[in-house]
């Protein structure tokens, strides 16, 4: 079954200590919700995108690691959703939902899907 | 971008089995709260994409189900209803409904949705009219769809699901959870709905492929919802161990023309990693309770040895052999032990396979194996390998004359020409 991403885009300025009982109610039925419908494969929120660090290669080889996030955003995935649906409008159909119950927007995407290469008569290599 | 008629469509999917489980529970009446439900539906068509689709789509259908619930207490639709409380006036009963429906929705709790799995799955209905019922009421699919699935014109299924919803009325079937032994049989018959839906997308291989495909994910999602219904019922995992084991092939099962390519020559990178590790997972959780000896785990565990074979050289037929013995155990039938005599051949080569094929037919006894194509096709292999090539290709002829699914006979008709050729003096 496809799979499809729900990310929920909080503001940077995102405080979710104001986040109110109703919203923590709402997304808990949400996830009630996806699980009785079989569509809940995984679900997690996120810390704030200020305690994010950020890793670059260094053009001399090595890795450097900075406090913050990698782009300064006007948005950062806030947590997130990966649902089993049937469809692109299935999955949108949850996402109507995640906009209501998280009050900001979310991003729906999909999941790429492994389709077996289908090369051409003739020996393809090992593995 | 989707159209609104997709949208609403999507929407229902996933508003459906909740909303028909809550009407149900305040109507018990599983076939009218259906109907109700439908009636909503149609006004949600008609409203939605004039004003746009609303914030709380389900407590909107819930609102016009409740309206059109009332409609129904009015004119009499409901009478025999047991909550109907005769001397109560019109008025009064009319109030208790709306309250009642009011709520339900957000009171819905798992034990409804099981209720409605019970009851589309109840063993008063032909397994055509469960199938139907279970992909209606808990796939949240319409009737179009369903049809389009099963290759019968769409009133026909309109009809079976009448029908279905009229023999559970009258028989007063209860929109209840089954207890004690009952409720053992009736877990069964439900897997077994699941079982046949997944089979009818997996392995029919007519009609329109994306169809099928979405029947076996659906049969997928539904055992994932009855997992979280029933956790500790061992059968349940193995069943989705079984899905998820076989589904994994799927991107191998076909070559370019669409042609079937069957299991020792797939090309195994092909399969789904990530949903053997899931199927796996589940076979465990199905082990770990106590039932892995139990029909669906035992057929996950042979699953799984093929699974856990890099090639097809690799695979352990000897331990393959030993689940069938299990197998025969619980589930015995002429297709298990001819899929027995196949191991056994596999392990310990083809004389003692046809050894085992003949013993199998002999019990199983000529009528039983005179419909099924894979008894001679299996034998013929047997004999070839053996070198008795004229009597296998006797045995290929009679598979042929059995079987009218076109890619089984392409496969056939291949051996068969491949077995010309290969004894151009025989």
């Amino acid at each position: 079954m496809p799979q499809y991403l729900i990310a929920i885009q909080h503001p940077e300025d995102y405080d979710p200590s104001l986040e109110g009982e109703a919203m923590i109610r709402d997304i808990a039925a949400l996830n009630e919700e996806m699980d009785a419908a079989g569509a809940r494969f995984f679900a997690g929120g996120l810390e704030s995108a200020r305690h994010a660090r950020s890793l670059r290669k260094q053009p001399g080889g090595g890795v450097s690691i900075t406090d913050g996030p990698y782009l300064e955003a006007k948005e950062h995935v806030g947590g997130f959703w990966i649902l089993d649906c049937a469809d692109l409008d299935e999955a949108l159909a949850w996402g109507r939902k995640a906009v209501v119950a998280c009050r900001v927007p979310v991003e729906v995407r999909a999941f790429l899907r492994i389709r077996p290469k289908r090369e051409s008569p003739g020996r393809g290599g090992s593995a | 971008m989707s159209g609104v008629h997709e949208t609403i469509e999507a929407v229902w999917r996933i508003e459906a089995t909740r909303l028909i489980a809550a009407i149900a529970r305040v109507v018990r009446d599983v076939g009218l709260a259906e109907e109700l439900a439908q009636e909503a539906l149609v006004t949600a068509l008609e409203v939605w994409p004039e004003e746009g689709i609303p914030d709380r789509p389900g407590a909107w259908l819930m609102t016009a189900a409740k309206r059109r619930a009332i409609d129904a207490l009015r004119r009499g639709r409901m009478l025999e209803r047991k909550h109907v409380e005769l001397g109560l006036e019109l008025e009064r009963q009319q109030e208790r409904l709306g309250d009642a429906l009011d709520h339900a929705l957000d009171e819905v709790i798992d034990d409804d949705v099981l209720r409605l799995v019970f009851t589309a799955c109840h063993p008063v209905l032909p397994v055509e009219g469960r199938i139907a019922l279970t992909l209606r009421l808990i796939g949240g699919l319409t009737t179009a769809e369903i049809a389009r699935a099963f290759l019968v014109p769409e009133k026909t299924l309109g009809q079976r699901i009448s029908r279905a919803k009229k023999t559970l009325a009258e028989a007063h079937v209860p929109f209840e959870t089954p207890r004690g032994d009952e409720l053992n049989r009736r877990v069964e018959s439900v897997l077994t709905v699941v079982y046949i839906i997944f089979n009818e997308g997996y392995t029919a291989t007519a009609g329109e492929e994306w169809m099928r495909t979405a029947l076996s994910e659906e049969a997928l999602r539904l055992g994932r919802i009855l997992r979280r219904l029933l956790p500790g019922e061992s059968e349940v995992h193995a069943l989705i161990a079984l899905m998820e084991l076989q589904a994994s092939r799927s991107a191998a099962r076909r070559g370019p023309d669409g042609e079937a390519v069957l299991l020792p020559d797939q090309d195994r990178s092909l399969w789904d990693r990530a949903q053997i590790q899931r199927g796996f997972a589940a076979l465990e959780r199905a082990q770990r309770l106590g039932g892995g000896a139990r029909p669906y785990a035992l057929q996950a565990s042979i699953a799984a040895c093929h699974m856990r074979a890099r090639t097809a050289e690799e695979t352990d037929w000897g331990r393959i052999v030993l689940l069938y013995d299990a197998l025969l155990q619980v589930l015995p039938s002429p297709v298990v032990a001819l899929n027995r005599a196949v191991a056994v051949g596999m392990a310990w080569g083809p004389a003692a396979g046809l050894d085992e094929l003949d013993a199998a037919t002999a019990l199983a006894g000529e009528s039983a194996t005179a419909s099924y194509h894979l008894f001679p096709s299996v034998r013929g292999d047997f004999l070839r390998k053996l070198g008795r090539l004229s009597e296998a290709r006797d045995e290929i002829r009679r598979a042929l004359a059995m079987t009218k699914n076109l890619r089984e006979r392409e496969l056939l008709e291949k051996r068969l020409r491949q077995w010309e050729k290969a004894t151009p003096s025989a």
